[in-house]
Parts: structure tokens; C-alpha cells; sequence
């Protein structure tokens, strides 16, 4: 049952005790996921990341320095690997071509050979990236290249098939009108698609577009939002725009062409700790301290689609791309369903059947609505997958 | 004029009424007294305009005398229909149907989907392991530092002696101006395990910051109604040095547990029942109203109780994860009153 369903989940988020959650918005379902089947708040999840494969397997990063796989196929936990090294939460957990980048709190970045043996406890390579990091992401475009930004820790760009220096170290911006330093806290990056631009967000209500390519070193773009630290940071599905979230739980949409607010979004009452849009669709997906899910519509019309309540502190989501929202085929249970069919439903049916039969190519879609409907008569004693 | 001695028959013996009754022969509406009197008794025939109500009146005075009159008449039907009601019920005796309940804001409450379940093991479990679980597990024992905003007035000074005569275990400082994010860690390093600053404007305490201190939650309120000692009548003696018992009312929802915890954790485990004294934290639409009492048996069944020690009440406005930073921490719950206050059957606590 729970293993049927985990397949269909929306929304998969990392609690503060521990438990993987997923949510199914059709059917407005949550189900929890224990390593071990008990809550437990040394395994708080810190970092999530989509495993290889498609989105068929997620990496869980633990409080205890443990990185747990999760099958979704099958609904459960499959193995776990520790990776020790610098002190310190996970702030970023990365995948590419069968390795595992992890990076903490104090600086240590390590790229581990994934396999599901913890035999292996020596990294491929270790980077050093400085203490104070908050947050570590990857290219989506470029695997190999992942920044790295914190608390007085600038901006840094790294390749991780090239040298050990980082590919754009990012200058601070200049003296303020009283002449004193202003101070670095980068707590959320992001890669801009079909550029080399990367945007953070910073602990000082600051969000700012950095340009690899162009010689500047500091921010070609900056913008401020707010009086309260960002926390989280998604893009928009367009790419012209990013939304923020800072600790008030206040969701602000920036455009980042103009570096003007477009507009706000409303109902979070705890400090937003993931955020994360749709690839395609205007559907943005907030979690918090408030222990509450909220899946906002970010365009025509701007508001709060779905509202779930989770019962611990939420740390960490992610938000299946995938565009099938609404559909749940039941393909691989059809052809077992097809056999075991009593005469009463054949005679039932065979009025509709005969209506179906006259378009074949939706042949199959009337079937699958039909079985639906049987299945639900099915179930006592149907045979389960 | 029959019309005149009905209508000041049907006003009552107001002077006014008798005022208006020597205008009306004045009044040349004919139609208008004929719609007036339609409205006044059940619906005629249409043979005057209908949808015509009272407000549509131009003149003050007249406007007010037949308002009076259709309130009056409104009075008298509803007597006549709560008297007809009892006699009903009483004709039934007890096969009457049970009487219904009035509608009160609290009972119309909407469902607020973070209530606890007793039975629930995902809250039982964040709630044994949260920052409060040394306190429950009796590891630690509560020591409360109490200070207040710089420069405090006489009354604020004053709550706070009395607040620690309340709480055991509790010692007041004065502010020299200090920053909070100074005091705490020196806080911890001498074990308190709490620090409430009552924080004052205009000479009267208004606000309180509760934080719980290795790291636990703080919470900002604001405070209203402070009553000193001096202030309640019929009080009783002061409060003795016993440990008091606590009691929390109605703390349903998530949110209501993590305050009443936070609440609970002020006072050491074991109170003294030697010194019958009560300190009742009282939620009630997310107002707290906090009393400090000294109670009696008279018999099994029979308590008198006697109002020592300050009261107050406390509405929330803010849960902070972490120690007081108001504006680098990361909040738990904000109070948004554009958002969150926008039903008034809606509570958050």
C-alpha cells in the first residue's frame, strides 16, 4: 500500500525528527518514512537531492553525518552510507555519474564513490571551501560545477574535474556610504539557466546576480527585500524571476531583470526553510517551522493552491517536476486485473464495451477508467503487486 | 382624530411620542402614516407602495418615533414568544426537546487541523525531545532571571518583585542597560535556565519576553491588564514561600503546547500542597490570563479561593527557535494580524 503510493507523492520533505514524508496533492495524503521505523532526532534530515536515475531515488542527508537512499519504487529506505569528515550539518548533497558530493558545515567538500557498500570510506577528492558554509548546489546544466556560499564565506564557484581553486571566487561589494565593510552571509544559491549567472540570497534582505563571464567580480545585480535574513531561494519556471523566503515567512517574487519586487505571497506564519517551483507549471511548493506544506500558484491567479499539515518542524522539500499531476494509470496492475473477472461484471460491462470498442485508440484509456472502477469492488480480494 | 389616539395609544406614555402625536396632524401624508402603519402591523394589501422602510423617512424626529415603535413592537413579540415557548415546555414536561444551545464564539471555533491528538506518536515524540525534554525529565530544575526594559517605572519595578514572590527559584536584576545578547550568555554560564524581561512604555509594563535559555524557544507577548497586588480587592495575604501548582487551560493546538510548556518549565516539579497556593495560566481565544490563587476545601466538593499575587494577561505575538534575536533568529510563528486575525472564530493557541 505505502509502497503503491509512494510512487505518485508530489512533494518529499526532510523533517527535524527524522521522518521522509510524502505527499500526494491529489489525494491529499501524507506518508511517513523512517530509516529505522522510529522518529529519531539524531537522523534530522538536513539535505535532499534527487538520486540517479530520474526521480525514482532520493539521497537523504542526516544529522549524524549518515547520507540514506530512499527507493521510491519501493517505498523504503535501501541503504545508507556514512560520510565523516569537518564538523557540522550537511549544507549541500549533490549527485553525477555514480558519485556522491557532500558538503558540511565547517567546509569540508568530499566527492564519494556511491556505492551502496559502506566499504569505501576514503572521498575521491576534498575541497576545502572555508568555514561558515550555509548552502552548496549544483549546476543542473554542468554537473561537475557546484558553488559554495556562506557566513563570511564569499561566493565561490568550483569545478570538480578541474584544478583544486575555484573557477569565480566573488568579490564583496564596496564600502557602504558610512565606509565600514558590509558584511557576507549567503544563505541560498541558485544557477541561472542558459547562462553562467548565479544568484544568492544573503542573511542582510540582499539578493544578488553574480556574472562569471563578465570581468566583474562583484554583483552585476543586487536587490533587497524585507528587514529579515532570506533563507531559501527557487527559481521561477521562465527564468526572468526568483522567489524568496526569509525567516518572518514572508514569499517575495524578485524580478531579476530590473531587481524590483513583482509581488508577495501570503500564509506562511514560520521562517521558510525550502522552497522549491515547478520546472513547468506556476505551482511553488514552501515548507517552514510552522510544520505546515504550502503549495502557492505563483501566476493568473496568485494564491495558495494546497495546504498540508505535517507535524514536525519541516527542513528540506523537493518537488517531483514531473507534468502528470492528475493522472494515477494503473498499468501494472491492468493485465493482472484483466484475468481474474467474474461473469456478473463481464455482463455489467459489456453494454459500455461494446460502446468503447468503436474508438480504438481510446480502447485502452476507457479500459483503464473501467478497471478504476472495478478496482475499488477488487480490493478485498484482489492479488496485491 | 382616530388615527392620532391609535398612534399615541400604540407609542406608550412617552413624552416625545405625545410631541410627535400633536406634530402629526400637522403632516399632510396621508400615504405615508397608511405605509408607516403597514409597516407597523403585518403586511396589507399592496395598496401602498411596497419595500418602503422606515429609514426612508426624511423628517428626524418622526423617522425616531416610529423606529421606537417598531422596537417596542419587536420587544413585545419576542416576550410573547419566549413566554408561549415556556408554556410549551412546560405543557411537554420531559418529553420537551432539550433546549438548544446558544451559539458563542468559542463553541463556533473553526477546525483548526494542528490540535494535538493525545494519541498522536509524531507530536509525542517532537514534544519528548524538544528543548523543554530536560525539564520534563526532571534532569534540570527552573532558575528565572527576571529583569525589565532600561530605566523601569515604579509599577513595572513593583511586577516584578511580585512576579518573583510567584515564581520559586527566581531572582530579579536591574537592567543597567545591558544588551539581552549579553546578558544570556552570562546567564548560562551561571545555569538559569530562564530570563523574562517585562519590557515597559509610559510607565506600564506592556510587553514580556520569555526565553527558554541553553537554547531553547523565546517568546515575545504583550501584556495588558497588569493588576499589582495592591490593586485587587479582596485579596488575601501574601504569598508564602511554598512551591505553587500550575494549571493550563485550553493550550489545544501545536503552537498552545509549545507555550504551555514553555510556561510549565518556570516552575520547579513538585509543588507543595502544604501552601495551596495556584498559579492558572489560562488560555482563552489566544489570550492567556494569568492568576495567582490560595484555595480551601471546605468540604469534598466546596473550594474557597482567595486572589493573592499580581495578574495579568498575555497575548502572543511571537515564537522564536533560539534564544532572543529578534533580528537575526528564525521564527517559529509570527503574529500577522492582516493575515491571521482576518475570522473571528479563528485561534492560533
Amino acid at each position: 500500500m505505502a509502497a503503491a503510493g509512494a510512487r505518485w507523492n508530489h512533494v518529499w520533505i526532510g523533517t527535524e525528527t527524522g521522518i521522509l514524508k510524502g505527499v500526494n496533492l491529489q489525494r491529499k495524503q501524507a506518508a511517513n518514512f523512517t530509516a529505522t521505523g522510529q522518529p529519531r532526532r539524531e537522523e534530522a534530515v538536513s539535505a535532499l537531492c534527487w538520486g540517479a536515475g530520474g526521480e525514482t531515488q532520493i539521497l537523504v542527508g542526516c544529522a549524524d553525518r549518515t547520507v540514506r537512499h530512499f527507493s521510491i519504487e519501493e517505498g523504503r529506505f535501501q541503504g545508507q552510507r556514512h560520510c565523516p569528515g569537518g564538523e557540522g550539518t550537511f549544507r549541500g548533497l549533490a549527485q553525477v555519474d555514480g558519485t556522491l558530493i557532500t558538503c558540511v558545515d565547517s567546509g569540508i567538500l568530499r566527492v564519494w564513490h556511491d556505492n551502496d557498500k559502506e566499504a569505501s570510506s576514503d572521498p575521491l577528492l576534498e575541497l576545502r571551501v572555508g568555514p561558515g558554509v550555509c548552502r552548496m548546489r549544483q549546476d543542473p546544466a554542468h554537473p561537475h560545477v557546484v558553488a559554495t556560499g556562506g557566513k563570511e564565506n564569499a561566493l565561490k564557484v568550483w569545478d570538480l574535474q578541474g584544478s583544486e581553486e575555484p573557477v569565480f571566487r566573488a568579490k564583496n561589494v564596496r564600502n557602504d556610504w558610512l565606509d565600514l565593510r558590509v558584511p557576507i552571509w549567503d544563505q541560498d544559491i541558485q544557477f541561472l539557466p542558459e547562462s553562467q549567472k548565479l544568484v544568492t540570497c544573503t542573511g542582510y534582505h540582499q539578493v544578488r546576480v553574480y556574472d562569471p563571464a563578465s570581468p566583474q567580480r562583484r554583483p552585476v545585480l543586487e536587490a533587497t527585500y524585507g528587514e529579515y535574513p532570506l533563507t531559501a531561494m527557487t527559481l521561477t519556471p521562465g527564468g526572468n524571476s526568483v522567489i524568496v523566503g526569509n525567516t518572518h515567512g514572508q514569499l517575495a517574487e524578485i524580478d531579476l531583470r530590473q531587481g524590483r519586487l513583482l509581488g508577495c505571497l501570503k500564509g506562511l506564519a514560520g521562517s521558510v526553510r525550502g522552497l522549491q517551483c515547478h520546472p513547468s507549471k506556476p505551482l511553488l511548493a514552501s515548507c517552514g517551522l510552522d510544520r505546515v506544506l504550502r503549495v502557492h500558484r505563483i501566476r493568473n491567479p496568485r494564491g495558495l493552491e494546497h495546504k498540508v499539515y505535517l507535524k514536525s518542524q519541516l527542513n528540506c522539500l523537493l518537488l517531483s517536476g514531473r507534468d502528470n499531476w492528475e493522472d494515477e494509470p494503473q498499468e501494472p496492475q491492468e493485465p493482472k486485473k484483466v484475468p481474474p473477472e467474474d461473469t456478473e461484471t463481464d455482463e455489467l460491462w459489456a453494454s459500455l464495451e461494446a460502446a468503447a470498442k468503436r474508438r480504438l485508440p481510446d480502447l485502452e484509456q476507457t479500459q483503464g477508467v473501467l478497471q478504476t472502477k472495478r478496482r475499488k469492488k477488487k480490493r478485498p480480494g484482489s492479488t496485491s503487486p | 382624530m382616530a388615527k392620532a389616539g391609535d398612534k399615541s395609544g400604540g407609542s406608550g406614555k412617552k413624552a416625545l411620542k405625545r410631541k410627535a402625536a400633536t406634530e402629526e396632524p400637522q403632516e399632510a401624508a396621508v400615504a405615508e402614516d397608511g405605509a408607516t402603519e403597514s409597516g407597523v402591523q403585518p403586511p396589507k394589501a399592496a395598496a401602498f407602495p411596497p419595500g418602503f422602510s422606515i429609514s426612508e423617512i426624511k423628517n428626524k424626529q418622526r423617522r425616531h418615533l416610529m423606529f421606537t415603535r417598531w422596537k417596542q413592537q419587536q420587544r413585545k413579540e419576542k416576550l410573547a414568544a419566549k413566554k408561549k415557548l415556556k408554556k410549551e415546555r412546560e405543557a411537554l414536561g420531559d418529553k420537551a426537546p432539550p433546549k438548544p444551545v446558544p451559539k458563542t464564539i468559542d463553541n463556533q471555533r473553526v477546525y483548526d487541523e494542528t490540535i494535538v491528538d493525545p494519541n498522536d506518536e509524531e507530536v509525542a515524540y517532537d514534544e519528548a525531545t524538544d528543548e523543554f525534554a530536560s525539564y520534563f525529565n526532571r534532569q534540570t530544575s527552573p532558575k528565572i532571571l527576571i529583569t525589565t526594559s532600561d530605566r523601569p517605572h515604579g509599577r513595572t519595578v513593583r511586577l516584578c518583585e511580585q512576579l518573583s514572590t510567584v515564581i520559586p527559584n527566581s531572582h530579579v536584576y536591574y537592567r543597567r542597560g545591558l544588551a539581552l545578547k549579553k546578558i544570556i550568555p552570562q546567564c548560562i554560564s551561571r545555569d538559569f535556565t530562564d530570563l523574562i524581561v517585562i519590557n515597559e512604555d509610559r510607565k506600564t509594563p506592556n510587553g514580556l519576553i520569555l526565553s527558554h535559555l541553553p537554547n531553547g524557544p523565546t517568546a515575545h507577548f504583550k501584556m495588558s491588564s497588569v493588576r499589582l497586588r495592591k490593586e485587587i480587592k479582596r485579596r488575601g495575604k501574601d504569598p508564602t514561600e511554598h512551591i505553587p501548582e500550575i494549571i493550563l487551560n485550553n493550550f489545544t493546538t501545536r503552537l498552545g503546547h509549545s507555550i504551555g510548556r514553555m510556561f510549565a518549565s518556570l516552575f520547579p516539579h513538585n509543588p507543595q500542597f502544604i501552601g495551596r497556593q495556584v498559579a492558572t495560566f489560562h488560555n482563552q481565544r489566544d489570550y492567556i490570563f494569568f492568576r495567582f490563587h490560595r484555595y480551601i476545601f471546605k468540604s469534598e466538593k466546596k473550594v474557597g479561593i482567595q486572589e493573592l499575587g499580581p495578574r495579568f494577561t498575555l497575548k502572543l505575538r511571537s515564537l522564536q527557535k533560539g534564544t532572543f534575536d529578534s533580528k537575526y533568529g528564525e521564527y517559529e510563528w509570527v503574529h500577522k494580524p492582516r493575515e491571521m486575525d482576518t475570522s473571528r472564530r479563528k485561534f492560533h493557541l
